[in-house]
């Protein structure tokens, strides 16, 4: 599944296009505790989280993720939405909770990250 | 001991969680660049960020350098204070001082230094209060 079917998927606004909203979605995660993504994050991840701050954008891009997506309606503030252009990371937004996010994710086929 | 072929000091300033992760991508763009193998690279990009991190949440400003030899890349993060009252303690997953705004941010998991740690191939701590704690990390290439 590419970004732009997971969006269909999630039934989520695309908050910011990434580079190529056809690269594949390797797996999916949850975690909204950032240290902890950084020890988990995968190039590829969909990584599903509540946080809205810059710093969800400065790991995504560093650990070469398709996107991020914030649940429950969550939106990036100006800045982080201003940083994800610059990097072109792909930010969708669903009004969906985390929990369904990766329920649906699942039921796709996304695998969890590898060990 | 080699000559190191490549030096880059990067400047953190404390609290300035806005600018966090931008020495972390500028290394890795850089060592990306070199054609250093994506399995280090992904492991010096969670420490130098970790580290990075670290200076912004605890420190009272500091600076991380790279230094790139032709079989190694060494971090160093230094801080001019407060110091880390206690090592062990700090190494320890799961145990932070992160302040709530951290903490609300989503740091403050106490991973940390043991991220750090995990990731480099050779990791040193030294820690003095009221002076600063410099970290040393090592990577073979």
């Amino acid at each position: 599944m590419n970004i732009q079917e997971l969006a269909v998927l999630l039934n989520a606004t695309i908050a910011q296009e990434g580079e190529d909203m056809t690269m594949p979605v390797s797996c999916g995660y949850v975690c909204d505790l950032l240290s902890w993504v950084l020890a988990h994050g995968q190039k590829g991840m969909a990584w599903t989280t509540v946080q809205t701050h810059v710093n969800v954008v400065a790991i995504a891009v560093l650990m070469e993720m398709a996107c991020v997506i914030l649940s429950e309606g969550n939106q990036l503030d100006m800045a982080s939405l201003a940083k994800a252009r610059e990097e072109k990371l792909a930010v969708l937004v669903t009004a969906k909770t985390s929990y369904e996010v990766c329920g649906l994710m699942m039921r796709a086929g996304i695998a969890p990250p590898q060990a | 001991m080699q000559q190191h072929a490549m030096m880059d000091v990067f400047n953190i300033t404390a609290l300035d969680y806005a600018s966090a992760g931008d020495a972390s991508a500028t290394i890795k763009r850089k060592l990306k660049q070199l054609g250093i193998d994506s399995t280090v690279l992904r492991r010096i990009a969670v420490a130098s960020y970790e580290a990075e991190l670290n200076l912004i949440i605890h420190s009272m400003g500091g600076t991380l350098t790279l230094s790139i030899t032709t079989t190694e890349i060494k971090l160093v993060s230094r801080d001019v204070g407060p110091g880390i009252p206690d090592i062990e303690r700090a190494l320890q997953e799961g145990y932070s001082t992160a302040n709530a705004e951290a903490r609300n941010m989503g740091f403050g998991a106490g991973m940390g230094l043991p991220n750090m740690r995990r990731n480099a191939d050779d990791f040193t701590i030294e820690s003095e209060m009221g002076k600063g704690t410099q970290i040393q990390m090592r990577f073979a290439i």
